[in-house]
């Protein structure tokens, strides 16, 4: 067996790098029947905002070759129901349990993490500033250097754990913004958000979501999503969480090759429920195979 | 308990040019409720990503036996058609919320084209109970009406026609069987089809659940992309429903 632990800052330590994609797990409760949620490094749960939100009409998702892309748009209860309702039936869960948090404005991402920082069980939150899914906010803050420094300082003053901040693909620059987040305060960075996309019912002549457009995941950005990851690694120093398209353990040590410290499973939970475990056994025996005493000795070769 | 299990073919059936039946087995079924769903993972279909719901048509427990109703709709399902004897099929199952079942009361189990699947193994449950059925079945036209027999064990079975080639012409509510009483309504099949007999059952006063079919991704409530609009908001197809109370939705107008 082989060293898989990963310390990502600010007291933040993985039994394994594999977390999962906020958003693509639930709470986590939901594939409860499939793996033991306390093998996995981390599961990171959906996107929470100040208030309730219903999300965007139906339809929300169009299936696309090897992907997938949805147009959710944050529907949650609020942080209040999640504080009040969901974190007593996950608290004892003996993993990493990080809340996304995402607003519509620097006012409402503070007072979220500022309620979420009151959980002694949650050891960080990913600070959502590249959900495509919503008109206000969100991805507007992830693509602009001074917006994303601009909440995340903002968030850095009043939450006290590990604050990770997921980026937008959709830029010109990412290794700018990521580099802007870490100036302002991040410990870490997670990438890729989804890609805007679309896709078009021809014989209703319509578009298939009722957004237009929505975000692109799955196994077609995995190549996207890895060239930016060893963008991102090369720039900053603060470690780089890997995600996008990651379907298979093969997919997972070319994140940790490329230079992330860690990675997330998103959509690949949908098509195999137990994919992450079958993810960390695959890094564990690539490991033993090529003779390696740790993961981290892989991270970041490339 | 959802499981995933690896199945086995055992048939492969045509009933028509775009329907058909697979018979599946497993060692150990978990226990499986009317009107839940399982959804299939598709092998050697490059261009479907994401598993296919598809309702239970049938269930012998006993034998290890599941059946499943499947039109050909898209490349993942005409892939599912081309399974062959001793093929495996990953599946994740049971999923979902189930039909209620009365203790007493006559039964109408309404349903239009593919929508029929899950009625069958509803109309057995219920005549296990000692509760009589009607079985209304729409359907385009006479090469299109199915499994008459198979119904017709649980049930009265009565057909409607768009071309009146066969049973009576028209769609199931206009069907006459309606002007008799029935205490409870079931209905599975296209949207307008169960809006319409929803129509029928508020205006009689008739206890009605529907069976929707709404595109997901997950099927176990984590991706929130199958939801329908409700009394209490956005619910989840795969784990509110998939079937749903009229009263609960916002059918009324």
């Amino acid at each position: 067996m082989a060293e898989l632990n990963i310390n990502l800052n600010r007291g933040l330590q993985l039994k394994n790098p594999v977390l999962t994609a906020s958003g693509t797990f639930g709470y986590g409760v939901e594939f409860q029947d499939f793996i033991n949620l306390e093998d996995l490094g981390g599961f990171i749960v959906k996107g929470t905002t100040l208030k309730h939100r219903e999300g965007n009409p139906y339809p929300r998702m169009a299936e696309t070759p090897s992907g997938m892309l949805n147009a959710v748009g944050l529907q949650n209860k609020g942080v209040d129901y999640f504080v009040g309702h969901i974190y007593p039936q996950i608290k004892d869960i003996q993993t990493n349990i990080l809340v996304n948090v995402s607003g519509s404005c620097v006012a409402d991402y503070v007072a979220t993490a500022e309620k979420i920082n009151e959980l002694s069980n949650i050891p960080g939150i990913e600070l959502n500033i590249s959900c495509p899914n919503v008109k206000e906010g969100g991805m507007a803050f992830g693509t602009s250097c001074i917006s994303a420094a601009e909440v995340v300082s903002a968030v850095r003053k009043v939450y006290h754990k590990h604050l990770m901040v997921k980026l937008s693909p959709n830029v010109t620059h990412i290794q700018e913004i990521a580099l802007a987040v870490e100036a302002a305060g991040a410990d870490s960075v997670s990438l890729i958000n989804t890609l805007l996309g679309m896709a078009i019912n021809i014989q209703k002549r319509k578009p298939i979501l009722s957004t237009i457009t929505g975000g692109l995941s799955g196994a077609c950005v995995k190549p996207v999503a890895l060239r930016m990851v060893w963008q991102v690694a090369q720039a900053v120093k603060i470690p780089v969480v890997g995600l996008g398209g990651i379907m298979s353990a093969t997919d997972a040590i070319e994140f940790l090759l490329a230079g992330a410290s860690a990675i997330q499973i998103g959509t690949a939970n949908f098509i195999d429920p137990t994919i992450t475990i079958k993810v960390i056994e695959g890094i564990n025996s690539y490991l033993n195979e090529n003779g390696f005493q740790s993961v981290q000795e892989i991270i970041g070769v490339i | 308990m959802k499981k995933i299990i690896d199945f086995t073919i055992r048939k492969n059936y045509s009933l028509n040019e775009d329907t058909f039946i697979l018979v599946l087995h497993a060692p150990e079924l978990p226990e499986i409720k009317v009107g839940q769903f399982v959804n299939v993972k598709v092998e050697n279909s490059p261009l479907t990503f994401l598993r296919r719901p598809i309702s239970v048509h049938d269930v012998e427990p006993e034998k290890g036996l599941l059946y499943l109703l499947i039109k050909k709709n898209g490349k993942g399902t005409v892939q599912l058609s081309m399974l062959r004897e001793g093929d495996k099929l990953n599946i994740i199952l049971p999923l979902g919320n189930s039909f209620s079942i009365p203790s007493n009361g006559r039964c109408l189990l309404v349903g239009g084209g593919v929508g029929i699947a899950p009625l069958l193994y509803l109309s057995k449950q219920l005549k296990a109970k000692g509760l009589s059925s009607v079985v209304l079945i729409g359907a385009r036209n006479k090469n299109h009406v199915i499994l008459q027999e198979e119904y017709g064990k649980y049930a009265e079975v009565y057909y409607t026609t768009e071309d009146g080639s066969y049973g009576e012409k028209g769609f199931p509510t206009q069907h006459s069987i309606l002007s008799e009483h029935f205490d409870h309504i079931y209905c599975c099949g296209p949207e307008p089809m169960m809006r319409a007999v929803a129509r029928y059952a508020y205006s009689n006063k008739i206890d009605c659940e529907v069976s929707l079919e709404n595109m997901m991704a997950c099927g176990i409530g984590a991706c929130l992309c199958c939801v329908n609009e409700t009394q209490e908001g956005h619910k989840c197809v795969c784990v509110d429903g998939p079937i749903f109370n009229i009263n609960d939705l916002k059918w009324q107008n």
